[in-house]
């Protein structure tokens, strides 16, 4: 399966995971600054800043892009409960 | 000001200022609001008409219940079809009950909405809306909207999380009023109305913002630096007396129970809380040695608190000045002990999102309590950077040495100097 390499540069750690996980999964775990609310991809709680290798993330569903949309997020600001990583390096930090 | 006729009278506006009128409602047989709040001089839901030269504005309406007496006052100083405008500062039930029939008897007048209440009017309007009819309050380039009546102006000042994330304030700028939204309300229900005519409400006016507002403190010391500058010659606001006399002075209130309730005796320092609760010791044991771990590191300021005697409010003052908490406790039936849940269960007046949680603890059994207090601390959006250590039953020396290096990475986490590390998600657990 191919693997992925995600970043959170606020705690330095770099996770390995398969492709399709999606961030919610990992980032709360190792314990970085992501926020979540409803997990549901509804509230905008967990929006993350995309540092570097946005391209290696599933592009945004419409949800999610009406949800970043209405809370005025930057290009590369993403949910981390919606974002789904491809493969490659993916550094996030919070919004 | 002070000339204007003052008091509520049934079915009709009362003016709080030259064609500005209160359209709103008295509750006072209210004693629990939003479950949480005492509300022993009930409430007012308020909400106002401003008359322009070129047409009528109305910001905010009522709980659903109180509808008729908001329609009648409307209608005893406007007429449906001069409305041109309608702002809704904050979407919460109590402001936007009456909102959908406003909607339907005013089909010409448009809507005005912080960027932030979409999500929330979806669910108040249920799609009963024409979009085209719905406005944000910020342009696509972030400036604030004017709503033009003619001789009077409009303009919004975005306050996000006062205390949701839609709430703004509207601001007439031609005569200097702020119309606040639930920021410097209370709930307090006096007919007179006027701050200068009405009892006492200093208490309801701190126990609002300690309940509704401090969660959010950061947000508000944000809103104060833009309302702070405004010529304000009055306040408007969405519950409870309308601030005339002096208005400047509730700001300045704000700000001083937005001001840190302790001062930070430890300077730069990053500050650690411990709390156990110990049945044997074995866990006390443990909480001490996190200490000594974590006091290794430099730039460190850690305190221990045995909370098994069960106080909670002191504590809460503590945690929302604190950069770390750790909680230990040993397992009881499958869980936490009762005050260690007391404390966790007493943080939602304050804000502990992004500060670090730790859990730890001796077990007999199973040692459940370190992973549930693990839940809540993420729950309540703390960063949990350290996977929990749990003992069971009494420490050995060799266990002590791992709360002491669990505490000295805790604080390493603290200071922001741990090292970077590379896991695999198997790893993760």
């Amino acid at each position: 399966m191919p693997k992925a390499n995600v970043t959170f540069e606020d705690i330095g750690i770099t996770v390995t995971v398969p492709a399709g996980t999606r961030l919610i999964e990992v980032s709360e775990k190792v314990g970085a600054g992501i926020i979540y609310g409803c997990r549901e991809g509804e509230c905008g709680s967990c929006q993350m800043r995309i540092v570097s290798g946005g391209e290696n993330l599933a592009s945004p569903s419409v949800l999610e892009d009406k949800v970043l949309k209405e809370n005025m997020a930057g290009r590369a600001t993403r949910l981390a409960c919606q974002a789904q990583v491809l493969g490659g390096d993916i550094v996030v930090r919070p919004a | 000001m002070g000339s204007l006729r003052t008091g509520v009278v049934e079915g009709q506006a009362l003016s709080i200022a030259p064609g500005v009128h209160w359209l709103g409602a008295l509750d006072p047989g209210m004693r629990q609001f939003d479950i949480i709040l005492k509300t022993a001089n009930g409430t007012t839901y308020n909400a106002y008409c401003v008359r322009g030269s070129s047409g009528v504005a109305i910001i905010d309406t009522v709980k659903e219940g109180f509808s008729q007496d908001f329609f009648t006052r409307l209608e005893s100083v406007a007429s449906y079809d001069e409305i041109c405008a309608v702002v809704l500062n904050h979407l919460e039930p109590d402001h936007s009950g009456a909102l959908p029939e406003l909607m339907r008897r005013a089909p010409q007048a448009q809507l005005y909405i912080s960027p932030k209440a979409m999500p929330t009017l979806r669910g108040v309007l249920k799609g009963g809306l024409d979009p085209e009819r719905i406005h944000t309050t910020l342009d696509e380039e972030g400036e604030s909207r004017i709503i033009d009546l003619g001789d009077r102006h409009l303009h919004f000042i975005q306050t996000p999380y006062l205390h949701w994330p839609d709430t703004q304030c509207t601001w007439l700028v031609e005569d200097g009023l702020l119309f606040s939204g639930d920021v410097f309300g209370c709930h307090f229900c006096d007919e007179r109305l006027f701050n200068d005519k009405v009892g006492d409400f200093r208490f309801s006016f701190d126990y609002y913002y300690q309940h509704i507002m401090r969660p959010f403190r950061e947000y508000v010391l944000k809103a104060l630096d833009l309302i702070e500058p405004l010529p304000l010659r009055l306040i408007a606001p969405a519950h409870g007396p309308v601030l005339r006399e002096s208005p400047a002075d509730y700001v300045r209130r704000y700000r001083q129970l937005a001001t840190p309730l302790l001062h930070r005796e430890a300077g730069d320092e990053k500050t650690l809380l411990i709390f156990y609760v110990s049945a044997y010791g074995a866990t006390e044991r443990m909480a001490q040695a996190m200490r000594e771990g974590a006091e290794t590191i430099e730039g460190v300021r850690v305190s221990l608190f045995d909370i098994a005697g069960g106080e909670v409010a002191p504590f809460v003052d503590l945690i929302e000045e604190a950069d770390g908490l750790a909680f230990g406790s040993p397992t009881l039936n499958g869980d936490a002990v009762k005050p260690i849940w007391d404390l966790l269960s007493s943080l939602t007046l304050v804000n502990v999102k992004n500060k670090l949680g730790a859990a730890f603890g001796s077990f007999g059994w199973s040692g459940e309590a370190i992973g549930l207090i693990e839940d809540r601390l993420r729950g309540l959006k703390l960063r949990v950077p350290l996977k929990g250590v749990r003992l069971k039953l009494l420490p050995t020396a060799d266990e002590l040495v791992v709360c002491r290096d669990f505490g000295r990475d805790f604080a390493l986490h603290l200071c922001g100097r741990a090292e970077r590390r590379v896991l695999d998600i198997s790893e993760l657990g």
